[in-house]
């Protein structure tokens, strides 16, 4: 379970995850689920763009953008989850805070087994974990078909 | 001590309605002795966006499931939890939670597996709630530890093994509630949800299609008795006082039907297949049956 194999800013999260003892480590998933970034209008507007995980319990839509072409091209994610869903909110919140900004290729490069780095499948069960691997899915496949578009 | 049930005409038309509680009782009892309310929702983290001030937490996965063994806790572990969330044995408790109270039900049933004796829903759950611009809390709730008997499971009265199912096949009604299109075995996991692995779709053989939450209106309350009588009576052809088994995917929605059937309809003897598709999708050598039509055991079905 080394975090030496993902960019800076996300092995600082699950870094964070693993730090905070047990019982805070649900305190501090709902703190990822209050700072989820609302969408920016012209995507609020626009709910077609966005595309529905259906692996997740509740309803998640994703939207990945990316700033030129190439491995290089800094991709931005956006997220949008209902405030009743907070588990999902706070997978989300995890990785927009983990991956947004990095180039395509290292995105690309994330390991599929991410969710489980973060200590969290005991507390919030497996089931509920697969919400985040499917997010994770959805993003690199998007990166892949806008690379390839 | 457990507290009066709620006199309340709208519950009056159920069998047992003291099973029910509604959003007012709740916000009038919460701070009596006696009472605690508990939460019980699909998504981990509900509770603590805000909760019924007073209640607390019991989750389906981390509390009541073992970790270990596909089962429920045992009677030490579900003793150790109460204790822990301040419930004593004879306390009347209060579950309520998401989606018209999927979980809570689920919750109560668990709680109906150890014998504790005064569990009731609150009728139309959090989302009536808060609909009704009833306060929530962040508030950590503050837990007095009880002495909780180890009691142990009982499971026999109303729960079914897959044996149990199989045996039951041809004679007792079987009820499935889970979503059409896991019912015809067009999928096997709910729409928008995740794929949980079984190999087969379909349905057990014989077993009626009634998704879970037809019992529920608009509100997330439960419907009248009229309208429960129309399909679970009507529609579906149970008799009143037969045995029933009701299944799912992992027994959840199931309880929610089970509730439905026990207590408010008076159904004596309902029981619920928490192993449910997930296993009997997945078993080997036991019949399926696919598409819209209840299907029938075949002859070689043992």
């Amino acid at each position: 379970m080394s975090a030496q194999e993902l960019p800076a800013q996300l092995a600082e999260l699950v870094t964070e995850f693993h730090e905070v003892p047990e019982p805070d480590k649900l305190q501090l998933l709902l703190e990822f689920s209050r700072s989820l970034p609302e969408l920016p209008a012209r995507l609020g507007e626009h709910p077609e763009e966005l595309e529905q995980v259906t692996e997740c319990q509740s309803p998640l839509f994703l939207a990945v953008e990316l700033e030129g072409s190439g491995p290089e091209a800094p991709v931005s994610l956006f997220f949008s989850a209902p405030a009743e869903a907070p588990t999902t909110r706070g997978f989300a919140s995890i990785l927009h805070e983990g991956l947004n900004g990095l180039p395509a290729e290292q995105v690309l490069a994330v390991p599929d087994d991410l969710p489980e780095r973060f200590g969290l499948t005991k507390l919030v069960s497996p089931l509920r974990m697969r919400g985040m691997s499917a997010m994770l899915g959805r993003v690199k496949h998007q990166i892949t078909a806008l690379q390839a578009g | 001590m457990a507290a009066e049930a709620e006199h309340n005409e709208a519950f009056a038309q159920y069998a047992h309605p003291q099973r029910l509680v509604s959003t007012q009782w709740v916000a009038e009892h919460t701070d009596d002795p006696g009472v605690v309310v508990v939460e019980s929702d699909e998504d981990v983290l509900l509770y603590e966006t805000g909760h019924v001030p007073g209640a607390v937490k019991v989750d389906w996965h981390t509390d009541l499931n073992d970790t270990e063994t596909r089962d429920y806790v045992d009677g030490e572990a579900f003793a150790a939890l109460m204790s822990h969330k301040g419930i004593s044995r004879e306390d009347t408790v209060v579950v309520y939670g998401d989606k018209s109270n999927w979980w809570a039900a689920y919750a109560l049933w668990v709680f109906t597996l150890f014998g504790h004796e005064d569990v009731r829903l609150m009728d139309g759950g959090r989302d009536k709630w808060i609909a009704e611009g009833r306060e929530l809390t962040t508030d950590a709730t503050e837990v007095t530890p009880t002495d909780y008997p180890v009691v142990q499971r009982e499971d026999a009265p109303i729960r079914a093994y897959r044996e149990d199912v199989l045996q039951a096949l041809g004679t007792t009604p079987l009820i499935d509630v889970r979503s059409p299109q896991e019912y015809t075995g067009e999928r096997t996991h709910m729409p928008d949800y995740p794929q949980e692995g079984t190999l087969r779709g379909g349905h057990i053989p014989t077993a009626a299609s009634v998704p879970w939450a037809r019992a529920a209106a608009e509100d997330g309350t439960f419907r009248s008795r009229a309208e429960l009588e129309a399909i679970y009576l009507d529609e579906v052809g149970l008799t009143p006082g037969e045995d029933v088994i009701a299944y799912c995917r992992i027994g959840e929605r199931s309880s929610h039907t089970w509730f439905v059937l026990t207590h408010l309809l008076g159904f004596e003897n309902v029981r619920n297949y928490d192993g449910s598709w997930t296993e009997w999708g997945n078993a080997v050598r036991v019949p399926v049956a696919q598409g819209e039509a209840r299907g029938e055991v075949p002859g070689a079905a043992r």
